[in-house]
């Protein structure tokens, strides 16, 4: 991965143009100025201009993912601002909202302060979100209000549930008089117990403590009846179950203010492939059957889950190489991602590809409320280059986050990025 | 109630007579205008004192402070009925004490009233002299007041009604005698 | 003179007897300016305040009122841990009454305590505030400052700013002014906004610069340091730098507006020192008025005979 200083004058010459907003595909070229948007359209490039050649790949928005965790402070060993970036140019990703479960977590405004400045100096955009709780103990809320003053964007205890039913409602009752997601990682703590995977044929296989699907989905439903009672915005993360997507839907149809993510391994595997007991597959909330991949599957397709998001979770190889309950949960997926869900819902499930680049790009855009058209002449050029059908094994070489915590490896996938233009650069893949 | 006869008693002539021999007896007694504190009784003490405090300033060139009492909170019989109280109110601004205040009313009638007014008083001072000037004097005294300077004398009976009209609040100056029907 | 025997509360409370009070209060802001601050009105009658909950200056407010009338009062403390819930009260209510007592000034942590006493005792109640439901005279005081000010209250402008589902202040100020014909907005923390508020018919709005903009007068409310660091409110310093009127916040409207405190107040979370201490509140108005509206309660609802038929 090579990242380049952008020339003057930079022309994306040959390829198909995917705008997510027209929702169109089409041959043409980019022009790009003093790292801004130029013009888009059929064009002959001058002299002095840096031409790259996209002849049978696609540009399109720079990908944006709005649920990362990129450890710092407090985790250095796991990732830095600085490493997590580069994981996210090389999935194509221009723009990435962290987690606030960091040590210190940021729950204050003095926080949030420090992740925008450390944010500056990084290659790609930074945004954090900031705890809903002081120190996520689930019992005070955070200066909301100040907080966003300094450049939050949204509020969640994300790795930790709400799980006081009243202090939930008192978070999205204060969050109204913003307008801004409250992100709610729903795992009923008591049925969840010490379950590591999820309950079905195959946990009782091989013998792991496990948790129903209703362990996230009643704790769904109780949020989308809160967002119906306080007229907040509610985002649901990393959706596991077929019961909380219809939980979801369901809500949906008289209420605009819900918005829904599902993450690529949640669509890529499923229980059956924690047979061989790798750390790496072990999330929160866990990879579950096969029926419930379908229903996540159909649920992308209609709209329930307006985005993709990797949850990217780094952890050392110390801790994923431990027995599989003492394992943390996560895994990175900042790398992998377009080319799983490319693969999984492109190839395999008929899925649109300009849907799926809504639900990389437009979609977690506006849920934040950032500017969504990058196309617009003058605004700073955010774009993704990718390979649509170049067949790929995931190796090792391919990561570059700090830490390498992923099932992917050895994978085959569908769909590359090729390369990612932000903040007046250009990072290209071999 | 409808009344059975109204006698005019004075016409705006006569009432204008009186207050100005009020406004010179007022001066004769005191030795002039030094210290006097004219103040109304209302509703129509008020206006009278007014005219007062303006002859006074006429044929002394003296500028004779007023005042006005509103003697609700000291009526006697404010344990029998509950009398809601003038929006104007009581309004004394100077300093009562050492003054020759001359208490200015209409009507002299039980005396009730006088009594009410002097307490209020004594809520803002100690005044040297408490004089009383009234337009008429109907008798029928149920305490031992009286007045040290009358416009007119009136003798009445139990049932009749003297009623003073002034410009300031009724639009002429009469004062006449009324008697009701199915009074004693 | 008014049409009801208690007051309990402004909910339902007519407004021409609202406009009574308040113009016998100005009478009685004159009393008080006298040397000697006494009329013999309530001479002979008997108020007891009977205090659950712990209040210098409503309590005191009320005494002076009650002594300027030359009333005998008798003070009553209580502390609600040393009462049982329920039957102590009646047993209270009960030997009250058997001392011939004509009138009582009750404040209790629980809302609709008054109404209660009502039904135990034949002497007339005054509500000093009923936990977080009612405090008629606030409001009657605040409403007298409020004519004082602009010489009208129908059409007048109020923003409320504070801790609304907490507070008494609010619901009596939103009854009474609402009858008489002012419009109200209230303004806080989305978390301490009652739900269905604008079925009181009032408009809610979270942004207090707008509402300062709108506004002709503002009652600022105190934050209670005990709902701070919890499920409700984040911090002061939060609370301050979104509702706090601080004297950088009214320097940006380029308005004369009227600001009002029942008080205590919180130097420097709801309101600065400098805004409270100038020209624009009203603030000790207030407390004058306070005297000069309670006596104005007093003399209307207990002067004059007693009823046929009273024990």
């Amino acid at each position: 991965m090579k990242t380049t200083k952008l020339k003057k004058q930079v022309v994306l010459k040959g390829g198909m143009i995917l705008d997510p907003i027209k929702e169109t595909l089409k041959k043409g070229d980019v022009l790009i100025e003093n790292g801004k948007m130029k013009s888009i359209g059929k064009m002959t490039p001058t002299k002095s201009a840096d031409v790259i050649d996209c002849s049978g790949l696609i540009v399109t928005h720079g990908f944006c993912d709005i649920h990362v965790h990129f450890r710092e402070p407090g985790r250095e060993d796991k990732e830095t601002l600085d490493s997590g970036s580069l994981a996210a140019l090389a999935g194509g990703f221009t723009r990435v909202c962290v987690m606030p479960n960091t040590d210190p977590p940021l729950d204050s405004p003095e926080s949030i302060r420090y992740t925008v400045d450390r944010g500056e100096e990084c290659p790609i955009h930074i945004h954090p979100i900031g705890a809903i709780t002081k120190s996520q103990n689930g019992k005070e809320l955070t200066e909301m209000g100040a907080m966003l003053s300094e450049g939050a964007v949204a509020f969640s205890d994300d790795g930790l549930p709400v799980t006081d039913t009243g202090m939930m409602r008192n978070a999205l009752e204060y969050a109204t008089m913003f307008d801004v997601p409250v992100i709610n990682h729903a795992e009923d703590l008591c049925l969840k117990k010490d379950g590591v995977m999820h309950e079905g044929k195959i946990s009782t296989q091989l013998g792991l403590p496990a948790s129903p699907d209703i362990t996230e989905s009643n704790m769904v439903h109780r949020d989308l009846e809160l967002t119906r009672l306080t007229g907040a915005c509610l985002h649901v993360p990393h959706v596991s179950s077929a019961k909380s997507t219809d939980h979801i839907r369901q809500m949906k149809k008289s209420n605009n203010k819900i918005t829904a993510e599902v993450t690529p391994h949640h669509l890529f595997f499923t229980d059956e492939d924690l047979i061989t007991y790798n750390t790496d597959l072990k999330v929160a909330p866990p990879i579950r059957t096969q029926a419930d991949q379908k229903a996540l599957i159909k649920g992308a397709k209609d709209g329930t889950f307006d985005c993709i998001a990797t949850d990217h979770a780094p952890h050392t190889i110390e801790e994923k190489e431990g027995t599989f309950d003492l394992a943390p949960f996560g895994m990175i997926g900042l790398e992998s991602c377009f080319g799983a869900v490319n693969r999984v819902l492109v190839k395999e499930n008929k899925f649109d590809i300009i849907r799926l680049i809504q639900m990389l790009s437009v979609n977690p855009r506006k849920i934040m409320g950032f500017e969504t058209d990058l196309f617009t002449n003058g605004n700073p050029a955010e774009l993704t280059i990718f390979d649509p059908n170049k067949k790929w094994t995931f190796k090792k070489s391919d990561i570059y986050s700090r830490s390498h915590n992923s099932p992917f490896i050895g994978e085959a996938l569908i769909g590359r990025v090729r390369a990612t233009i932000v903040k007046g650069h250009i990072t290209a893949l071999v | 109630m409808a009344s059975t006869y109204t006698k005019q008693v004075m016409n705006s002539t006569d009432v204008n007579r009186s207050v100005t021999r009020l406004a010179h007896e007022i001066l004769e007694r005191n030795g002039g205008a030094d210290q006097l504190l004219l103040v109304g009784i209302l509703t129509r003490g008020e206006p009278l004192a007014k005219r007062l405090q303006s002859l006074i300033q006429k044929i002394a060139e003296v500028a004779v402070p007023m005042g006005s009492v509103d003697i609700t909170f000291h009526r006697d019989d404010f344990r029998n009925r509950l009398v809601v109280p003038q929006v104007k109110g009581t309004n004394i601004n100077n300093s009562i004490d050492d003054k020759t205040v001359v208490l200015v009313d209409d009507v002299l009638f039980t005396g009730r009233t006088i009594r009410a007014a002097m307490d209020e008083l004594n809520a803002f001072g100690r005044p040297q002299k408490v004089q009383l000037a009234v337009l008429v004097d109907r008798g029928h005294r149920e305490l031992p007041i009286r007045a040290d300077f009358v416009g007119k004398n009136i003798p009445t009976h139990e049932g009749e009604h003297v009623e003073v009209q002034l410009k300031e609040v009724d639009g002429k100056d009469q004062v006449s005698l009324a008697q009701f029907e199915g009074d004693e | 003179m008014l049409q009801q025997k208690h007051l309990l509360g402004l909910e339902g409370y007519p407004a021409e007897d609202i406009q009574t009070i308040i113009d016998t209060a100005f009478t009685f802001r004159e009393v008080l300016d006298r040397p000697i601050k006494k009329v013999p009105s309530l001479q002979g009658k008997t108020i007891v305040n009977l205090f659950f909950e712990n209040s210098t200056r409503t309590r005191i407010s009320f005494e002076l009122a009650q002594k300027r009338l030359s009333a005998d009062t008798v003070n009553f403390s209580a502390s609600t841990s040393s009462l049982k819930k329920g039957e102590t009260f009646k047993d209270t209510a009960q030997n009250i009454e058997a001392m011939k007592i004509d009138a009582v000034v009750m404040r209790h942590p629980t809302p609709g305590a008054p109404l209660h006493l009502t039904q135990h005792i034949n002497s007339i109640v005054i509500n000093a505030g009923d936990g977080t439901h009612e405090h008629p005279t606030q409001a009657i005081l605040d409403m007298t400052s409020l004519h004082e000010k602009f010489g009208h209250l129908k059409g007048l402008k109020v923003g409320i700013i504070g801790d609304i589902s907490h507070s008494r202040v609010a619901l009596s100020n939103i009854h009474g002014l609402k009858t008489m014909g002012a419009e109200v907005t209230l303004c806080g923390p989305s978390t301490l906004i009652p739900p269905f508020a604008e079925d009181l018919g009032v408009s809610v709005n979270y942004n207090v610069d707008e509402v300062i903009e709108w506004a002709d007068a503002l009652n600022v409310l105190r934050i209670q340091r005990e709902r701070m660091g919890g499920g409700l409110l984040p911090s002061v310093r939060e609370y301050r730098n979104l509702f706090g009127i601080s004297t950088e916040r009214l320097s940006n409207h380029k308005k004369e507006i009227v600001i009002m405190h029942p008080g205590p107040i919180n130097r420097g979370v709801e309101i600065d020192s400098s805004v409270a201490d100038s020209d624009q509140a009203i603030i000790l108005d207030q407390v004058l008025n306070g005297v000069a509206s309670r006596m104005a309660i007093l003399y209307l609802l207990l002067g004059g005979k007693q009823e046929e038929g009273d024990s």
